[in-house]
């Protein structure tokens, strides 16, 4: 088993292939936030409160056509909502460490630490620190986000959007998800959620990745029971 | 119109309260009580689903000023990303054939 200290590099070491996409989102929100009146003090104290992208970007967008701060926050957590089901499916790997010791793991918990980390666990290779080699990657991308929002705020979005470098991050999540899907059971669950989130996307506050999300937990889980038992 | 700041902090405040809560929610309690079997059984399949719901509408539909509309060029182009991360499991090749193959189907399709 690795080190803490090798650990925690190795999180760090797998960021680099993913900040081609994580990079542009993170200008273009400092850019975004700053463009619609925010000053550039509040566009960063969102970025390190809040630290999540697609929620800060709505959050600000809402604000700026003169939403009430009430739909803001509403829609900003809702956007959020799978933060849970990482919560759930990492925790068993942070399980024995003191509520506080878990604090600041649930603070950097985002899309790309999450799949990051869960993709190293479940793979073969040698084994890591877990909660030390989650905290390197999401660490990383924590820096590289504020750092980037502050370039946003200050430049503006530098990179042209016909270069459409946002299709980098769901190139990122196909990368961690394939491997994944190590069975029929995976690969149903798999299925059901992208089908679900196809018909789903037309559904307000990005509700439609969570009702696919359910969707393709509860499919795989009733093809694992249906199978195990045609096994006995 | 410009953003009320004073909106804003309290946009801020609540809603990194609420997002630390929802991200602390089960690392927090699943040490504390006993999940029924069910649910752990289930927590296998959240990667697979999750990631997947996040992808395949991305790849499919293309978000630009002028609304959101299928888009045939991010759909073939994942085609071959995901061929790629099938056949090599590699994170960085996997983004880079995906980006050139968007970008080369943009210029045959100009």
């Amino acid at each position: 088993m690795l080190t803490r200290f090798d650990s925690m590099t190795a999180g760090a070491r797998a960021v680099a292939p993913i900040l081609l996409g994580v990079a542009p989102f993170a200008m273009i929100y400092g850019a975004v936030a700053v463009a619609a009146g925010v000053t550039k003090a509040g566009t960063m104290g969102m970025s390190l409160a809040v630290f999540a992208g697609a929620a800060q970007l709505a959050a600000v967008g809402l604000l700026a056509k003169g939403a009430p701060a009430a739909v803001a926050i509403f829609t900003a957590l809702v956007i959020n909502l799978r933060m849970v089901m990482y919560s759930a499916s990492l925790a068993p790997h942070f399980s024995g460490l003191s509520p506080l010791e878990k604090a600041p793991l649930a603070y950097l918990l985002t899309d790309q630490a999450y799949a990051l980390s869960i993709a190293r666990f479940c793979a073969d290779g040698p084994p890591v620190n877990k909660p030390w080699f989650y905290f390197g990657a999401g660490i990383a991308l924590w820096a590289v986000w504020q750092c980037c929002v502050a370039a946003g705020a200050f430049l503006g979005a530098a990179i042209p959007a016909s270069w459409e470098l946002d299709f980098a991050i769901p190139l990122t999540f196909m990368a961690l998800v394939v491997p994944a899907i190590r069975d029929r059971a995976c690969g149903a669950a798999a299925l059901a959620a992208g089908l679900a989130a196809l018909a789903g996307r037309v559904l307000p506050y990005n509700l439609g990745l969570v009702l696919a999300a359910v969707c393709g937990i509860g499919a795989g889980y009733l093809f694992e029971q249906r199978s195990g038992r045609h096994v006995r | 119109m410009s953003v009320d700041m004073g909106d804003f902090w309290i946009v801020t405040a609540v809603a990194a309260a609420g997002t630390f809560a929802l991200r602390y929610s089960f690392i927090l309690v699943m040490d504390m009580i006993s999940m029924p079997r069910a649910v752990t059984r289930m927590l296998r399949f959240i990667p697979a689903a999750v990631l997947t719901a996040i992808v395949v509408p991305a790849v499919v539909f293309h978000t630009a000023a002028g609304g959101t509309s299928f888009d045939w060029r991010r759909t073939l182009a994942a085609g071959i990303a995901a061929a790629v991360a099938w056949k090599t499991r590699n994170m960085p090749l996997t983004i880079a054939v995906g980006m050139a193959a968007l970008w080369l189907v943009k210029f045959l399709a100009a």
